[in-house]
């Protein structure tokens, strides 16, 4: 049973489940899909300062609140409690990229030797946190959504604006990729 | 919508309560969270090792998780309207159009240099923390904060 519950799924089985997410909603209570808006609520119930974006009735969007609550304790139960003990299981080609890169594949879901609180303050660790969110944060709502808002509801729904959209986001992590995170393991 | 006004006809409170449903409360949205957090996580789709093996196009994973994941979606939302299914609550399902500006490609670029550095998008973030790697607090801290700044300056931006 623990074995089943730590085992890893493939994607022909986690793709359809996360695609269900959007009628799920839908039926609960008229909500899409979406994440970055999280971001936005705690902006405006935290530090909405005098910006009229930041200033609306966030309390009405608070089931996306425990909605994101919901999956930080779904990765606590999935990643934590009933985490996979293996490396994740790339392809060769990227395992040989990775050693080139001299990062150690663990059993975590990201290389522990550069998400820990003592890289925080190397400037690779600070790109790959403070630098990186930052990014994900401002070009998320510049973007109006992100991969849940546009690349699956957005998508889902048929609706060409989020394909531009998404494919942005492939085109910028491809370049990011390529470009920026040879540079921080060289 | 429409279909609602059209056929609306003065009922009583109880026939009200019955055509309507009741809300679901906002905490009970933890549950699918949970469900999403637990799938994205076992789907390995919050893996920084994933996100970069699909930038290098190394491996079918994650684009099979795109590709199964859409059509999902996109066959409940047919379903919803084919047999015009309701909320919960008794609201019509409605979805808003996105209307298209700019910032979905600027933005979009610069969602994605993050993305590929964290590994992770919005959703992902939250489950990373979850997992254990507690530093990614200060990646969800500084997303907060970038979405802080773009509402401070969104109207010089253009759009």
């Amino acid at each position: 049973m623990i074995h089943w519950l730590q085992q890893p799924w493939p994607w022909y089985v986690a793709g359809p489940l996360i695609g269900l997410s959007v009628p799920l909603l839908l039926v609960m209570g008229n909500k899409r899909l979406g994440i970055s808006s999280s971001l936005r609520h705690i902006c405006a119930a935290c530090i909405p300062g005098k910006i009229p974006f930041l200033q609306y009735n966030w309390k009405q969007q608070r089931w996306n609140l425990y909605f994101v609550l919901g999956i930080l304790i779904g990765g606590f139960l999935a990643g934590y409690v009933f985490a996979n003990p293996h490396p994740v299981a790339v392809s060769q080609h990227t395992q040989a990229m990775l050693q080139q890169w001299h990062i150690q594949e663990g059993a975590g879901l990201l290389p522990e030797q550069w998400f820990n609180w003592h890289q925080l303050l190397s400037w690779q660790g600070l790109m790959l946190t403070v630098v990186g969110g930052f990014l994900v944060g401002f070009g998320t709502r510049y973007a109006g959504g992100c991969t849940s808002g546009h690349g699956i509801f957005g998508l889902s729904s048929l609706q060409w604006p989020s394909l531009v959209a998404t494919a942005s986001f492939f085109l910028g992590g491809i370049i990011s990729a390529h470009w920026i995170l040879p540079l921080l393991f060289k | 919508m429409t279909e609602e006004t059209l056929t609306h006809t003065p009922l009583t409170t109880q026939q009200e309560i019955k055509k309507t449903g009741r809300a679901i409360p906002d905490w009970v949205f933890v549950f699918p969270g949970i469900y999403f957090g637990w799938v994205l996580t076992k789907g390995e789709a919050i893996s920084w090792y994933r996100i970069t093996e699909m930038f290098y196009f190394q491996g079918f994973h994650m684009y099979g998780i795109f590709m199964t994941a859409i059509p999902t979606g996109a066959l409940g939302i047919w379903l919803i309207r084919k047999l015009r299914i309701k909320a919960l609550n008794g609201e019509p399902i409605e979805i808003p159009k996105k209307r298209f500006h700019k910032g979905y490609i600027i933005g979009g670029l610069i969602f994605g240099l993050g993305w590929a550095l964290t590994g992770a998008c919005p959703g992902p973030l939250y489950a990373q923390i979850g997992t254990g790697f507690t530093v990614v607090i200060v990646t969800l801290l500084s997303a907060i904060f970038g979405t802080r700044v773009y509402a401070r300056w969104k109207d010089k931006l253009p759009h």
